[in-house]
Order: C-alpha cells, then sequence, then structure tokens
C-alpha cells in the first residue's frame, strides 16, 4: 500500500515539472507535437526507472556515512557523500550510452522511434533530480526508489502530452506578437502548474 | 589579450540565456521565491559558468571528440561540488534552503550550451568572458523574479520588510499567490513579454 502511496504522490503531488521544475528545458523545447511529445516521456521514463536505482545502490553501499561497512570494519568512519554529483552523473552518462547501444541492437523501431533524444536525456535534469532527491529522501529499499523513479517518470510524461495537446491548438489562436512562441508557453506552463497544485493539499 | 565587449555583454540582453535561447530554466525557478537565495543561486552559477568554460577551452585540443560530453560533465561536476562545499562550510543555512538545486546546476543546459557552443572553438580568455557574461545574464532573470515575488509574495526584500504598516492597515495583502511555484512561470512569461516588445527582432513568427 505504501509503494502505491508513493507512486501516486510521485505522479500528482510531487510532479517534477509542476512542483520543481525539473526538465523544464526539453518540456518547453520538445512540446511542439504530441507526438515527439510521447517520445521523449518514454524516454525519460525509462531511464528513469534504471538510473534512480542503480544510484540508490551505489549511494547505500559506497556513498553515505558508514555505508562502506559491509568491506571491512575499518571503512565504516568514511562518508564519501561529497562525491555523490560526480558519481551520479558519471552513471546517468554511461548508463544513458549503454541503453543506446541496446536499445540500438535489440528494439530498432523503438530506437528509430526515440531517435535523437535519447542522448540528451543524460543532461535532462529530471534524471539528475530523481536520483538527488532519492538521496534526499533516505528511501529504504530498491523497490521503493523504483517506484518513485517511474512515478517521477510517468508525471514528467502526462505533464509534457498535457503541454504538446495545448501547444497543437494554439497554432490557431490569436496571440500578442511579444508573447508568440516562448512567452505564451510560460504561461501555459504557469496556468497548469496552478491546476497541479490542487494535489498539493492531498495527504495519502 | 583583448578584452572583448560583444562577448561579454550580449548575453545580458539579445542573447540572453533564459528568455531568448530557453537554455537552463531548469535549476532556476524554484529558487526565486525570495531574493537571497536567487542571489546565491546566480553567483554560484556564474562562479560555475566561467571557471568552466576556461577550463573546457584549455583542454579544447586534447579532448577526443567522441568522449567530450562526459569531460564537460566531470569538469562541471567538480566545479558544483567545490562551490556546494564552500557553501555547506561558510553558509550553512544557505546551503539547506538550496537542497538539490545546487547540484542540479551540473544539468544546467547553460554550461552544456557555453561549453559546447563557444568553450570548444575559442581562447580561454574569451571564453572565461563568455562564460561571465551568459552565467550574469542568467542571474539577472533570476534577480529579477525573485525581486518580484518576494516584494509581492512576502512584502519584503532580502528579508527585510519593505512594505509600510499603514499600506496593510489600509487593507493590502500579501499575494500568497507569487511564493508558489507557477508564478514564477508566469512572471518569467512577463519579463519576456516586455523584452520582445522593445526588441522587435526578437519577436517570433
Amino acid at each position: 500500500m505504501d509503494l502505491l502511496n508513493l507512486f501516486i504522490k510521485s505522479v500528482f503531488v510531487d510532479n517534477m515539472i509542476f512542483a520543481y521544475f525539473l526538465g523544464m528545458c526539453s518540456f518547453l523545447a520538445v512540446s511542439k507535437t504530441v507526438k515527439t511529445s510521447m517520445g521523449l516521456g518514454i524516454a525519460v521514463t525509462f531511464v528513469l526507472v534504471v538510473t534512480v536505482p542503480v544510484n540508490y545502490l551505489l549511494n547505500t553501499y559506497i556513498l553515505k556515512e558508514g555505508a562502506m561497512a559491509w568491506i571491512s570494519p575499518k571503512l565504516a568512519g568514511i562518508d564519501l557523500s561529497f562525491l555523490s554529483f560526480i558519481l551520479f552523473i558519471a552513471i546517468i552518462a554511461s548508463i544513458v550510452q549503454i541503453l543506446e547501444m541496446v536499445v540500438e541492437k535489440f528494439a530498432p523501431a523503438l530506437y528509430a522511434s526515440l531517435g535523437i533524444f535519447l542522448p540528451l536525456i543524460a543532461v535532462n535534469c529530471a534524471i539528475l533530480g530523481a536520483s538527488l532527491f532519492m538521496q534526499q529522501r533516505n528511501f529504504n529499499s530498491v523497490g521503493e526508489s523504483t517506484v518513485y523513479a517511474l512515478g517521477s517518470g510517468i508525471g514528467w510524461l502526462l505533464a509534457i502530452l498535457g503541454m504538446a495537446a495545448i501547444r497543437e491548438h494554439l497554432k490557431y489562436s490569436k496571440i500578442p506578437a511579444p508573447l508568440r512562441g516562448l512567452g505564451i508557453t510560460f504561461i501555459i506552463a504557469g496556468l497548469m502548474g496552478m491546476a497541479f497544485m490542487g494535489f498539493m493539499g492531498i495527504k495519502l | 589579450m583583448k578584452f572583448n565587449k560583444e562577448v561579454l555583454f550580449k548575453p545580458l540582453n539579445r542573447a540572453n540565456p533564459v528568455t531568448v535561447l530557453v537554455l537552463g530554466i531548469c535549476s532556476s525557478l524554484a529558487v526565486t521565491a525570495q531574493l537571497k537565495p536567487a542571489l546565491v543561486m546566480g553567483i554560484s552559477v556564474v562562479i560555475v559558468t566561467a571557471f568552466s568554460n576556461l577550463i573546457v577551452s584549455f583542454l579544447r585540443n586534447g579532448i577526443p571528440n567522441r568522449i567530450r560530453i562526459i569531460v564537460q560533465l566531470v569538469v562541471v561536476a567538480a566545479l558544483v561540488i567545490i562551490v556546494e562545499q564552500v557553501l555547506k562550510a561558510f553558509a550553512y543555512e544557505m546551503w539547506k534552503s538550496l537542497s538539490v538545486f545546487l547540484g542540479l546546476i551540473i544539468t544546467n543546459c547553460i554550461l552544456m550550451g557555453c561549453l559546447e557552443a563557444y568553450a570548444l572553438g575559442n581562447k580561454p580568455f574569451d571564453s572565461f568572458l563568455d562564460g561571465i557574461g551568459n552565467g550574469m545574464g542568467y542571474a539577472i532573470v533570476l534577480f529579477i523574479v525573485g525581486f518580484f515575488r518576494e516584494l509581492l509574495g512576502s512584502g519584503s526584500l532580502f528579508g527585510i520588510k519593505v512594505i509600510p504598516k499603514a499600506l496593510y492597515d489600509a487593507g493590502y495583502a500579501n499575494n500568497g499567490l507569487m511564493i508558489l511555484p507557477p508564478m514564477a512561470l508566469i512572471i518569467v512569461a512577463c519579463i519576456i513579454w516586455v523584452q520582445r516588445s522593445i526588441n522587435k527582432e526578437l519577436q517570433e513568427k
């Protein structure tokens, strides 16, 4: 039951885009059509589900204070958490690289549809952000961190799909010239954020 | 060594990384509910962009093209760790309130944008100026957003009350909505609106 709560919370209440502004750059740049947004959203979810549990293991067994006690009791006093940024990003970049090769080899159709999005994801803030939140919130198991990653990914997917659907309709509306393009997109994102804030008070 | 003004000042307005190039929105807006964290975040980004540009520009002839992204990420991550540890040691409260967003400077697209587009092809000193310019362009937007959000949302600037009590007695109330995340986006939209009304060539069709 707790896992279900966590899932719903990470999809709606702690939505990556509307509550923390993570992955905003690609959210604004790629949300022009529903089809590409879908591809990017799936790629983000996929990478999140793979990287967050790996970083969780890294954090619990190597980086945290006293985490290396399982190697030998002498190492129990070492705290490597200051290295977490550099190791998390290195893991993310290499997993994205490996994923790209694996997907290209075994699922060419998926590879063709994800296309350029896969390599770009290494520098998507939502991915690193999820790993850092995982570290900050002290999840207790691989399961919890996987569910959190899945929820965040789906939340991101929902947000970018909604945005793309609205932007497709925007083509037919009259917008003041200085606001066209970027400006109106920001305003829409703000309004969608307000709508998502309705979930904020929910206690699960 | 020639001082290239264009490189330093262009990112402040015409090629502003946030409002024109849409880079680096990710880690920025969540810290602008108050002015102080916005300022600290802005300064941190200026330092990281300037020095990562400098270092990558020194390394540019030695980095193999295929692994350049990982090399850049490592340089940036090392700099961010330095900034983070300094803040943690000397400004603990600030470090706490910025939380994960400091770490997210690593994936700030402004950095990758500067490194890929400028530092890899230009001399160290010019790249250093480009880094400062882009960092400042980002910091200015953060500062403006932080200014309005704190003034209208909490009636204070840098934590000091600036709206007189008489105004509250007359029925003025702080706008709680300004503190919440969505308003940051709408204020950025307003900045874009003003900027593009002045610089007509930036308008999209």
